[in-house]
């Protein structure tokens, strides 16, 4: 259990980074945590890990406070963490095998425990070929999955991983977000992933949290948050393709599927349409099927006007989210999305 | 005032060659080697105290820092052969003598040692930081994120620092020739210079050359041992050893598998 309590973080200068921060997330969790750049999330990594303290509140990660932990305490509060970077940071003069060894080295496992352990971890990330390589001789995947078998050595609780997919490629990111997910399962560790994709909080995240400006802007259980037609994390998480161009006075049906209405199956939403007579012609959509449910988020084109609104009505009463939108609705939604690409080339 | 390279009969037949070569070729090796050892001592500490309490180190006091850096800066600015005469006091403290090549060991040591501690500084300097943070997440002691991330990554540099410091020492052994430091920058000075013969001077900078050759390529060689990065994985690829067969196209009786 990870348990931040009324956290705030002010550097010297006067930036507030983190602004009466509290999440709690319980053991066996994949959390996410997104947002912009700026928004905070390094902060809060960093107060996690102690390599920063917080200015007020508590952070807490299995019982121990780890704003008020220094010394010994502090490392010993660590060794119970396993960090996965974006970078990954394995050391170069290190093998494989020696990288993963490392921190059983400071925690002072015999020599031969660590080698039976650093075979496992091997195992594990399925890399046993490569276990005297050195990270240079590595791709940026394998390199990874050394750096998630470093993280895991010690047997922490935690797993910590801060944008661990940006440096890699679709396929690759697959691989590795796969891997943690499977490990969850095996070793029901808890992990928090710091991301700005998206798609990897879709792909493998329980509950998300939304950073903006130091605050939690919305926190909760992904299908409940992607449910939330009102908040923008849930149009951030089921994005659309750009919809081809509206003419001025031209409308646009917003649909969104989520599980917990009469209507579960995009297939169920074309027929309910189809029995009140009313033409479903989609212009834009985007399907996914996340935790065993679908969602799903549609531009409908209606007729016209009068159609348009009886789908809304259909669909509303169906317990479907849907709502009529003009033309400027959309373009002031793409330039929303667009102005947050430059942050997260940055992130 | 050119040596001449013309000495009748004497050229090569010189008596100075077969007397006193020997032992200013082991005066400068001596000299050069004492001086190493006792640098490689005191700089590399030094460096690893500079970049610590600097602002990109473990563990950063400003104001230390600040001090030390004068120090250090100063001990780079005084020129060696200004610096030699100045420790003359001191340099009797030590070995008891200004004049030998083991008296020259001191003033080569003391210019030595801040060139080389600000070499060593900048190799942890290019030490990625997130290294750094990875291993310290481990919970280890800042004396092991020194020894084991800081130098022993930082090792290719280091070691190139201290090829570049060893080169630079060779050169400086010369001038405390000068002044009754012995070795090979003596021999040049008093005969090959003060004596006009060309033939002491022109085997005094071959051997000079030969010894930084040397040494140099040792230095790279280890370097490049060390160094498993990324970037210079192509540059080392270049090194692999290529099979006797293709260096000399002899053809070895094999032993094949009967069959």
């Amino acid at each position: 259990m990870i348990e931040l309590t009324d956290v705030s973080k002010v550097y010297p200068g006067g930036v507030t980074a983190l602004d009466h921060v509290s999440l709690r997330i319980p053991a066996g969790e994949i959390h996410g945590i997104v947002g912009r750049s700026g928004a905070g999330k390094s902060t809060l990594i960093r107060c996690l890990t102690g390599l920063d303290k917080a200015t007020s509140g508590t952070v807490r990660i299995h019982g121990t406070d780890i704003g008020a932990a220094t010394g010994s305490q502090l490392k010993k509060a660590r060794r119970s963490i396993g960090m996965v970077f974006q970078h990954v940071n394995l050391l170069d003069s290190r093998t494989a095998a020696q990288n993963i060894a490392h921190p059983l080295e400071i925690s002072g496992v015999p020599r031969q425990r660590r080698r039976e352990r650093v075979a496992e971890l091997l195992q594990l990330v399925g890399l046993t070929d490569r276990a005297d390589n050195h990270p240079a001789q590595l791709s940026g995947g394998q390199k990874q999955r050394v750096g998630i078998a470093r993280a895991l050595a010690a047997e922490p609780q935690v797993l910590l991983c801060d944008e661990p997919t940006s440096a890699l490629d679709a396929a690759t990111t697959r691989q590795i977000l796969g891997l943690i997910r499977q490990l969850r399962e095996k070793l029901g560790i808890t992990v928090i992933i710091i991301t700005h994709e998206m798609s990897v909080v879709r792909e493998i995240c329980d509950a998300v949290s939304l950073l903006e400006d130091g605050r939690v802007a919305r926190s909760g259980n992904l299908l409940e948050v992607i449910s939330d037609s009102s908040s923008s994390l849930s149009r951030e998480l089921i994005s659309l393709p750009p919809t081809t161009h509206l003419a001025p006075g031209e409308q646009l049906i917003d649909v969104l599927l989520t599980p917990g209405g009469e209507v579960t199956h995009i297939g169920e939403l074309v027929n309910l349409l189809q029995s009140q007579g009313l033409p479903a012609e989609v212009a834009a959509g985007s399907i996914e099927t996340i935790q065993d449910h679908q969602v799903g988020r549609l531009h409908l084109k209606p007729q016209d006007p009068y159609s348009a609104q009886r789908t809304v009505e259909t669909l509303t009463s169906a317990g479907v989210q849907a709502e009529l939108l003009t033309a400027e609705d959309i373009a002031a939604e793409e330039a929303a999305q667009h102005a947050e690409d430059p942050a997260e080339v940055t992130s | 005032m050119t040596a001449t390279l013309v000495a009748g009969d004497t050229w090569l037949n010189n008596p100075v060659v077969e007397n006193q070569l020997p032992d200013a070729i082991l005066e400068t090796l001596y000299m050069t080697a004492a001086t190493g050892f006792f640098t490689a001592l005191f700089g590399l500490p030094l460096g690893i105290l500079l970049h610590n309490l600097g602002p990109k180190g473990l563990t950063p006091v400003p104001a230390l820092y600040r001090a030390l850096s004068l120090v250090v800066d100063f001990g780079r600015a005084v020129p060696f052969i200004v610096l030699m005469l100045w420790i003359i006091p001191f340099t009797r403290l030590v070995v008891g003598t200004a004049i030998g090549w083991e008296a020259a060991v001191v003033p080569l040591t003391v210019g030595a040692i801040p060139f080389f501690a600000r070499l060593v500084e900048n190799s942890l300097r290019d030490v990625a930081w997130g290294k750094v943070e990875a291993v310290r997440m481990m919970g280890a002691s800042d004396l092991h994120v020194t020894v084991n991330v800081l130098v022993r990554e930082g090792l290719p540099g280091i070691v190139g620092g201290f090829t570049i410091t060893l080169v630079t020492l060779i050169s400086y052994t010369a001038m405390a020739g000068a002044v009754g430091g012995g070795g090979l920058g003596q021999l040049a000075i008093n005969y090959g210079y003060h004596r006009y013969q060309g033939d002491v001077m022109l085997i005094c900078v071959l051997l000079l050359v030969l010894i930084v050759t040397v040494v140099q390529y040792t230095g790279n060689f280890i370097a490049r041992r060390l160094d498993h990065r990324e970037s210079s994985a192509a540059g080392r690829r270049r090194f692999i050893p290529v099979p006797v067969q293709q260096v000399f196209p002899i053809h070895l009786p094999s032993r094949g598998t009967p069959s």
